[in-house]
């Protein structure tokens, strides 16, 4: 901590200190001039961000949705916005294959979630955080690598790992255990297995950079308080150290739950929804493949836009219900230092 | 988090007590040790393969099948110019996704952090929504959003469809959720005494912003900063879509169109290719790992 941090540190104290003390500082009444002053220049400040978000977010979901009602494809991209209603809609619904697409979303998205992005996550920040310093920085920065892996050759490591002799590493070093027959693992054996951790090695990695910020700012008084009382190491952490970092825990789960559910990429490398029809393909999948590559020989905008639609509906009314479950508002309080 | 947490932690000098008992201290690196074998495993694989003409396992072999046959031809790509150029476009995109999403961030975060306003609320509760948009849904209309961009006189060459300043702006406002709670996180940590002291003195919003705040959160600019850096020289599916030929093809379009080619793969050149598009990453890397392993949190813990 520098001379010029400690001291701010200490004023932030003081501040708090007075406030509770004594109350906080009378504010003098916001003229009406000044809150329009304020309002202005809060939103000249914003104007770069809120037309980015008009013309990426904004301007594309309301033309998604139009594209929706259309019959848009590359084989009439002459006639662009030709209306057919409702027809997508009930196309998908009635896809023979809606049902199992929906099933295999939710069980991807939740147990990537559950067992990588939370709970791994959560495990090793916690590990990570409670050996010697430059151990812990070294797991985390090896645990870091396949984020920075180019995704193609991150899923060609993993399908190398898990290939048929005589190529496979699996199969090289463990040919007898856990009834590994020399085959390919991924397709002879559990595709699934293989979509959720080629996933969950990179989503891991995220929600351990939160949270060991975080674990790292619980102050070491607290920790010591608690051994001298007794506490053993699993209820430091269930007691003291789960609570603390609650507001992250909640963050990490809204945002992943909605960045699993839009997303594909690896999925689309690593099996292309396969092996067989639908095995492993979800909803952001499919949405991908109708629009863009030319599944049917045709590259069907439209619908592609339809499943992309219902989709952004349903992780919109998610988000929306996990900000109002974990009282996200409380993290979005008013400023309290506005007024000179 | 604090803004002490990101100043560089010096020792301090009472010893921490003990963390863990010796078994506790055997589980902890048993489970760690464990839990990276694959990516350990697989990394070892990629540095082989790059040096081989083709592998078994983790064994490099032969055209007779035996082992050997180590060969350097897999990196004959960088005399190609055309890897040159996908480096360069990696490297324009990524660095205008830097500056985009900065100067979005730090003014829309500061704001966000400071005033009082119409709708604050609402758009910081939407931001974190729009996270439900992630652009790989939203491809199919900004196809459209881009090529009416490219309508516009005189700026749209630059930021139309196919072009480099349209992926990047694209990207920019991807990575733009994060960076705006991100970059409050670390305002709302700063203390408003200077700030109000040079508007006393009657110094213009605009002024403090640049002049007084931006200093302040030098180790979250950074951070966010080298985030932006690493999603924009890996971006794929948003270059790939809006991007048509090799003249804008960046690195990770580059390595895919090795596998997309009908001429047999070779995986070993792409392996390498791919080890030489993390090279400048993990150099940068090295150079910023203590500021890397401690950000995030400024976004996310919101006070």
């Amino acid at each position: 901590m520098t001379e010029e941090q400690r001291e701010q540190v200490l004023e932030a104290e003081g501040d708090a200190l007075s406030r509770a003390v004594i109350g906080a500082p009378k504010q003098p009444r916001s003229s009406l001039g000044r809150r329009v002053r304020s309002t202005a220049s809060s939103y000249g400040f914003l104007t770069p961000a809120i037309a980015l978000v008009i013309t990426f977010f904004l301007v594309p979901g309301v033309l998604l949705l139009i594209l929706s009602f259309t019959d848009l494809s590359s084989s009439n991209f002459s006639d662009p916005w030709n209306f057919v209603g409702l027809s997508n809609y009930e196309r998908l619904f009635t896809d023979p294959f809606f049902p199992k697409i929906l099933r295999n979303t939710v069980f991807y998205v939740f147990t990537t979630l559950i067992f990588f992005n939370l709970g791994l996550a959560l495990v090793l920040a916690l590990v990570t955080t409670n050996i010697p310093r430059r151990q812990g920085f070294f797991f985390r920065l090896v645990w870091l690598l396949p984020r920075l892996t180019p995704s193609v050759v991150y899923i060609l490591m993993w399908k190398r790992i898990a290939s048929a002799d005589p190529f496979g590493i699996y199969n090289q070093f463990m040919p007898e255990v856990l009834g590994a027959s020399g085959g390919n693992l991924f397709l002879g054996g559990s595709p699934w297995s293989f979509v959720i951790l080629t996933n969950g090695f990179i989503g891991a990695s995220f929600g351990m950079i939160i949270f060991t910020s975080a674990l790292m700012s619980i102050p070491d008084d607290l920790i010591t308080a608690a051994k001298v009382d007794g506490a053993n190491t699993w209820r430091i952490i269930r007691d003291i150290k789960l609570p603390l970092i609650k507001w992250p825990l909640l963050f990490i789960a809204t945002y992943q739950t909605l960045s699993l559910l839009t997303s594909f990429e690896y999925i689309l490398l690593l099996t292309e929804g396969g092996p067989g029809l639908f095995t492993t393909e979800v909803w952001a999948l499919t949405a991908y493949k109708r629009a863009f590559s030319s599944y049917f020989g045709n590259s069907q905008w439209a619908y592609g836009a339809t499943w992309a639609v219902v989709l952004v509906t349903v992780a919109l009314i998610m988000a929306i219900v996990y900000v109002k479950i974990f009282k996200f508002n409380e993290l979005v309080e008013e400023p309290r230092i506005e007024n000179l | 988090m604090t803004t002490t947490e990101l100043a560089p932690q010096r020792k301090s000098p009472r010893p921490r007590p003990k963390a863990l008992s010796h078994k506790g201290r055997i589980i902890s690196y048993a489970f760690l040790t464990l839990s990276i074998i694959p990516i350990l495993v697989g990394y070892a694989w990629l540095i082989i393969a790059t040096v081989s003409t083709r592998t078994r396992g983790l064994l490099p072999i032969n055209s007779e099948g035996g082992i050997g046959g180590l060969t350097l031809s897999n990196w004959d790509f960088v005399f190609e110019s055309e890897i040159w150029s996908a480096m360069l476009n990696s490297f324009l995109i990524a660095v205008a996704m830097v500056i985009g999403v900065g100067i979005a961030s730090t003014s829309g975060g500061y704001a966000l952090s400071r005033f009082k306003f119409a709708g604050r609320k609402a758009f910081l509760t939407g931001t974190l929504v729009l996270h439900a948009f992630k652009a790989e849904m939203l491809l199919i209309a900004i196809f459209f959003v881009l090529r009416w961009l490219g309508d516009i006189p005189v700026i749209g060459s630059y930021i139309g469809f196919n072009t480099i300043g349209g992926v990047a702006l694209v990207m920019v406002a991807l990575e733009l959720p994060l960076g705006i709670w991100l970059m409050k996180g670390f305002f709302d940590n700063i203390s408003w005494d200077m700030e109000r002291a040079a508007m006393i003195d009657g110094a213009s919003r605009f002024r403090v912003w640049w002049q007084i705040m931006l200093p302040q959160v030098r180790p979250g600019i950074a951070a966010l900063s080298l985030f932006t850096f690493i999603a924009g020289w890996n971006a794929y599916l948003v270059p790939f879509t809006f991007t048509i030929g090799t003249k804008v093809a960046n690195m990770p379009v580059f390595l895919n169109q090795l596998i997309s080619d009908t001429a047999p793969v070779n995986w070993n050149e792409v392996a390498a290719v791919g080890l030489f598009q993390m090279i400048p990453l993990i150099i940068f890397f090295i150079f910023t790992q203590e500021l890397l392993l401690n950000i995030y949190a400024g976004g996310s813990k919101g006070t």
